[in-house]
């Protein structure tokens, strides 16, 4: 009994630091971000002031401010089409590199060299002068056409072509974890599947697909937090102006941050029912 | 017949990852071969790919928009310092998670993971009044105070790898030592720490490389004082109009397409010989510290 107390001692005081950081850095924070969202908050001499205005904010933001919604409706389906595109990609470029092949390594580095660079400047000035569009895609596409006649899905489709490669760099590391989660599956299961008759397409859907539910799981979460922290996001650079934005303000900004926050949580639960029901089926199924 | 069948599948696997290479790869060249093109050769619509003459004026320009030397040495030390004291941090916490046992330990490792999903923009207004209130805008104080509590940039990932490691890695030694009469820390120190070399350096780069490219909170933060390359690159338009705006009219040097891939390319430079270095490392950190674990 003591020694279990000791040790318990230990753990806690093993962790205190990040504790303590949790409540200073993290809790405190999102509490007083949730205060300022009810407020104006002004700047004065004797410090910041608060005016108490209720939802005041958060109507404003969605009925007054010019481009916001607008924003969260382009970030929402920014997130449905490129979280498909770049875990589908990066599980199948996890499957041919899992291959035996030779040059596997040299692969892997140039797959995996986008995760170093992607910062938001240096994507900013790529986008600005067309090197991330795919090569070529211009002489085929125009923009104008497509937005003038398909509306929104010829616009997001417009926004895939556009930015085709930089959706792709954000596969590197999600590559990696699809790698190390086929590299875990159990070969005899294959082996028995294939002295039944099973091909090697069967086998994908039937023995792979439901085996790896959980990586691309944790995949979809990778790739929805880091898109949705990314600087070139436009909610992300709007929230940071809006801050020093005198008309708005620091409430303003805060207000922006909480929806921004509940779209993203309603956008991760969404994804998460999804891969998990599939995961669901293949017990059912066995 | 089947040789064939198997030749053909192999053959068009790797025409696939060439492809994908060579798309991956793509803006990099664009970069490189960009950034030695003259304005004669932006406009000549027979130079596409390789410029006519070795011009170096766009990279002259750059470095001195860049202010090179300066941000370079900047961008190093706001990389290297938070990274080293969040993953000492990070691992002191992961292990504490793995190898004691508490009330609440489930509790914290669902906040941990709740962390990595908030954006950061939630908690950085009330982040930015209070280093305000303590007098810390523009030092690097605000990257390293929440990463000696665990709180930086990613934390969260960091935690879980030390976590997972030291949870696969066998107790014997450390409980050998514990007979010997050593006590936690010793143990910690001398036992764990060493035997985790490979998290830790995994650890080490990719948060090295994030704060590098941090740019959202840096220039929150920093204001004006601290310049690293990535937030000079985000202001390099700005800067470059405002070093040449005079001589504009002369000698008709307006910034192109050229100057801004220069510009471009000198900022990932350091990374990309980081990357070399480093290259191993960064792809086989799935595999060295089984984050992806059960």
């Amino acid at each position: 009994m003591k020694l279990k107390n000791k040790n318990a001692l230990m753990g806690i005081i093993f962790v205190s630091g990040w504790i303590i950081g949790f409540l200073v850095f993290t809790l405190v924070p999102i509490i007083r971000t949730i205060w300022f969202s009810f407020n104006n908050v002004k700047f004065t001499a004797n410090g910041i002031k608060e005016t108490y205005v209720g939802l005041l904010n958060y109507k404003n933001a969605f009925l007054l401010d010019p481009v916001f919604t607008d924003y969260i409706i382009e970030y929402i389906s920014q997130m449905l089409i490129f979280i498909p595109i770049i875990v589908t990609f990066s599980l199948i470029a996890a499957i041919m590199l899992n291959k035996k092949i030779k040059g596997k390594g040299f692969f892997r580095t140039i797959f995996f060299l986008p995760v170093i660079i992607t910062s938001g400047p240096v994507m900013q000035k790529l986008i600005e002068q067309n090197a991330t569009a795919l090569p070529g895609v211009y002489k085929y596409f125009s923009m104008e056409y497509l937005a003038k006649n398909f509306g929104i899905f010829g616009n997001l489709f417009g926004m895939v072509l556009n930015s085709f490669i930089m959706i792709l760099w954000f596969s590197g590391v999600q590559i990696l974890i699809f790698i190390a989660g086929l590299q875990k599956l159990d070969k005899s299961v294959y082996e028995a599947a294939s002295i039944d008759g099973a091909s090697k397409w069967q086998m994908f859907w039937k023995l792979t697909l439901p085996a790896l539910m959980p990586v691309i799981s944790i995949n979809v979460v990778y790739t929805l937090v880091t898109l949705s922290n990314f600087a070139l996001n436009h909610i992300v650079q709007k929230i940071s102006n809006d801050m020093y934005d005198i008309t708005k303000g620091i409430g303003y900004a805060t207000a922006l941050a909480i929806i921004y926050f509940i779209i993203i949580l309603i956008l991760l639960s969404v994804f998460l029912l999804i891969t998990k029901n599939k995961d669901g089926e293949k017990y059912a199924k066995n | 017949m089947r040789k064939i069948k198997e030749f053909i599948s192999k053959a068009l696997l790797y025409f696939l990852l060439i492809l994908i290479g060579f798309v991956f790869l793509y803006p990099i060249f664009y970069m490189i071969s960009y950034s030695f093109m003259d304005t004669e050769d932006l406009v000549n619509p027979f130079v596409k790919w390789i410029p006519t003459k070795l011009y170096l004026e766009n990279y002259k320009s750059a470095l001195n928009v860049l202010n090179y030397k300066t941000s370079l040495i900047s961008s190093i030390y706001v990389a290297l310092i938070p990274s080293l004291l969040q993953i000492i941090f990070c691992s002191v916490t992961g292990y504490g998670l793995a190898r004691f046992d508490f009330k609440g330990k489930k509790i914290i490792l669902f906040l941990i993971i709740a962390t990595f999903i908030i954006p950061s923009q939630v908690t950085m207004i009330p982040q930015f009044l209070m280093y305000k209130d303590l007098n810390l805008i523009g030092s690097l104080y605000s990257f390293i105070l929440p990463a000696i509590f665990s709180q930086g940039l990613r934390s969260s990932i960091f935690i879980l790898i030390f976590y997972q490691f030291f949870k696969m890695f066998p107790k014997s030694l450390e409980e050998a030592a514990k007979i010997d009469g050593a006590n936690y820390l010793t143990i910690f120190l001398r036992i764990a720490v060493p035997s985790a070399l490979p998290a830790y350096l995994v650890s080490f780069i990719f948060s090295f490389v994030w704060y590098w490219n941090e740019s959202t909170l840096s220039a929150l933060y920093f204001g004006n004082k601290i310049k690293t390359l990535t937030l000079g690159l985000q202001n390099f338009t700005a800067t470059y109009q405002n070093i040449y705006s005079s001589s504009i009219t002369q000698t008709g040097k307006s910034i192109n397409e050229a100057i801004n891939m220069a510009g471009t390319l000198l900022t990932i430079l350091p990374l990309l010989i980081f990357y070399f270095v480093f290259q191993r490392w960064f792809v086989e950190s799935v595999d060295r510290t089984g984050i992806t674990g059960e």
